[in-house]
């Protein structure tokens, strides 16, 4: 075993060495940096076309004075419950046919409010009709009380949580980490498939099948391949970090997992390990079955999909906590990292953890057996054609 | 510390029982007993697809055999014993992006030799070797013959007990051949073991003192070179001036006149009952040799003249590559 652990280290410091010191490492930490930068560009855009002018609306097509109160009881509505929880009204021109007014691109309305405050028309798509109607109802029903309903006073009693606020918002953190062990595991872990193809091409497999067990082989990959993954995740996340101390005000404050962030954390990273090292080691296996890159390129979509059910069926056990989906997902070895961490946002006991991390390591062994066995057999052409309960022959003694 | 014997040396480097390996339908490998002693320069001899790679392939561990036995090193777990073994595939192979020293350093590595010692030994070797300038060279930027030196170099770099090495000279020159040759008589003088497969006659006639044969997954003949010469005898050419007379009697049978010569095989008796016989008969002896058998001869004899063909076209095929 001690041997084994010192060849897969020294084949993991080969390929971590051989990838960290390459200019398309740079490349592989700026990458996902992009789409968050392009992404968040979008949403300061999409905040801005919220807060001005270009946010859809509902034009008013009334005569000036029932505009007039219709806009007024508006306002004050949106003053009293914010501007984004009542839909926008902008006054259209009047008289007109509201169907020519919705043909106006230039306009811009989703609908148009005819009529008088008294009796409402509202004109305009299906779906945008049953969106508004509530909206325009109270508005047209504050602007023909020409009041808005008298404010009574609350009195604040702040309280830290409340039982099921906090339930909602644990199982809010579980789902975020959920999402982010899986986005990195899918992120990182698809290009263990074509690691065993660089060694099958320039031969150099036969050295190493001659001087370390194969299994040490397929480990060390795995151990190079995380290794460098935790690289990235270290960087990614100083800038995550980064940037929400920029953006972010000091009273922002995450809500606590079951365990306390600092064992959250923890686990975090050892569930994002151990679903890298099972999904890496069964990449691993499927990719060195395959003898060309062109092969690797057709396996990624069909193990992407299969990535995609795994992690579906971990979010719909989430919310059925002690439930037999959730169970399920706990005990099947490739849902359970991200089962187990959702678990760990809404229940604080640890031992459940422990056992469930033993049983994925196992797992994790399991699986690189069986690769280097489907390995031995198909690409080295090894393996004797005896009985599996045969016993192998040996030397005199 | 690599290279330091622990245990009791074995009296064989390698042994082997009935080994079988087939693929399929075809048997790769099929029945062959082999024991190579320890010390010793031992070649595998046959032509291309004889089964010589598969041979060593199982021998080492690389595959399983499916029937029989063998111990490398006296283990019959052959990888436990891989930080006492070198091995040099047939088909070459390195990470291309590795510089030299680093590449020799890391096979040393896998075979249990630290990585610093690893990197020191490999800058002396290549210095040694008059390629110390590429050293530092991606092995992409070396010529085939530099990066299959580099590749030997890693084969021997954490001293091993064992050296097996498959085709070594394919694809070498001869001053790189003649090179290797030295190299391995090196080794075996400091008491390594060098098990090597080849299908040049030449190169096990001069380095091997025990051989096997290989052909069709069998081995035909396993013993030393000289047990393989000895299998035939003497020949004998004899030149005279007279073509005729009662000297003739005393030619053995089967004698054969090419060439202005008689070739016949050294009768039993010796040559002297012959020479009187051509004295007496007043013969003209013009010249008269007697040559032992080439490892060439001996080997046609037992694999073939088939087999001895086929390995002169892989080696005209290798030579026009």
């Amino acid at each position: 075993m001690k041997d084994m652990l010192r060849a897969a280290f020294v084949i993991a410091r080969r390929d971590f060495t051989a990838v960290i010191l390459t200019r398309t490492f740079l490349f592989f930490l700026l990458g996902p940096l992009f789409p968050i930068m392009i992404g968040m560009a979008f949403g300061g855009l999409g905040e801005k076309i919220s807060q001005d002018s270009l946010r859809p609306a509902a034009g008013l097509s009334m005569p000036p004075a029932e505009t007039a109160r219709m806009l007024e009881a508006r306002e004050g509505i949106a003053r009293r419950i914010g501007a984004d929880h009542i839909s926008a009204l902008k006054a259209a021109s009047w008289p007109a046919d509201p169907r020519r007014l919705l043909a106006d691109s230039d306009a811009g309305y989703v609908a148009v409010v005819s009529g008088t405050v008294d009796r409402p028309v509202l004109t305009g798509p299906p779906a945008d009709i049953a969106r508004l109607e509530g909206d325009i109802r109270l508005i047209a029903s504050a602007a023909k009380t020409r009041a808005i309903l008298i404010e009574v006073h609350v009195e604040r009693h702040p309280v830290m949580q409340s039982a099921s606020g906090q339930a909602q918002a644990r199982l809010t953190t579980g789902r975020g980490a959920q999402i982010l062990i899986f986005l990195l595991t899918m992120l990182l872990a698809g290009m263990v498939l074509s690691n065993m193809v660089e060694e099958k091409n320039n031969k150099v497999i036969e050295i190493l099948a001659a001087a370390v067990p194969i299994d040490a082989v397929f480990l060390g990959k795995l151990m190079a391949m995380l290794s460098m993954s935790f690289i990235g995740i270290l960087f990614w996340g100083g800038c995550a970090m980064a940037a929400m101390g920029a953006l972010v005000g000091p009273g922002f404050t995450l809500p606590a997992p079951a365990v306390g962030w600092p064992v959250f954390i923890l686990l975090a990273v050892l569930y994002f390990a151990m679903a890298y090292c099972l999904l890496g080691s069964l990449f691993l296996s499927i990719g060195a079955q395959a003898a060309t890159v062109r092969e690797v390129q057709t396996l990624n979509m069909p193990v992407t999909m299969a990535q995609m059910a795994v992690f579906f069926f971990a979010t719909y056990a989430v919310d059925h906590m002690g439930s037999a989906p959730e169970i399920a997902a706990v005990l099947f070895p490739l849902s359970s990292p991200f089962a187990m961490i959702a678990r760990a946002a809404q229940d604080g006991a640890i031992w459940p953890h422990v056992l469930a991390l033993l049983w994925q390591a196992m797992w994790v062994g399991l699986i690189i057996r069986m690769g280097v066995w489907l390995f031995r057999r198909h690409v080295l052409n090894s393996g004797a054609r005896r009985s599996l309960f045969r016993r192998r022959a040996t030397p005199p003694v | 510390m690599i290279g330091e014997i622990s245990t009791p040396r074995p009296a064989y480097a390698v042994e082997a029982q009935g080994l079988v390996k087939a693929f399929g339908d075809f048997h790769a490998v099929n029945g062959i007993d082999i024991a190579v002693p320890a010390g010793s320069i031992y070649g595998v001899l046959g032509p291309n697809g004889a089964g010589k790679t598969t041979l060593l392939r199982t021998l080492l561990g690389i595959i399983d055999p499916d029937e029989g036995w063998r111990t490398l090193l006296g283990d019959p777990q052959p990888l436990r014993q891989s930080h006492h073994v070198g091995y040099l595939p047939e088909e070459r192979g390195l990470y291309p992006s590795m510089k030299a020293f680093d590449a020799i350093a890391f096979m040393g590595a896998l075979r249990g030799l630290p990585l610093r010692i690893g990197r020191e030994r490999a800058r002396a070797m290549l210095e040694a070797h008059g390629m110390g300038a590429s050293a530092d060279k991606p092995i992409r930027q070396l010529s085939k013959g530099m990066a299959q030196t580099v590749q030997l170099f890693g084969t021997i770099v954490h001293q091993p007990r064992l050296i097996v090495l498959d085709e070594p000279f394919s694809g070498l020159d001869a001053i790189n051949q003649g090179k290797l040759e030295a190299l391995i008589r090196e080794q075996a003088r400091s008491g390594v073991t060098v098990l090597f497969s080849t299908h040049v006659i030449a190169h096990a006639e001069r380095l091997c003192e025990r051989i096997a044969i290989v052909a069709g997954g069998r081995i035909n003949f396993e013993g030393s070179v000289a047990t393989a010469r000895g299998r035939l005898r003497p020949q004998v050419m004899l030149r005279t001036r007279a073509s005729d007379g009662p000297w003739r009697h005393a030619l053995p049978a089967e004698t054969l006149a090419q060439d202005g010569a008689w070739h016949f095989a050294l009768p039993d008796g010796g040559i002297e009952p012959l020479l009187r016989a051509l004295l007496d008969g007043e013969a003209g002896i013009e010249s008269l040799s007697i040559e032992r058998p080439g490892l060439h001869d001996a080997f046609v004899a037992i694999a073939g003249e088939a087999v001895a063909r086929q390995m002169e076209e892989d080696r005209a095929r290798e030579d026009a590559a």
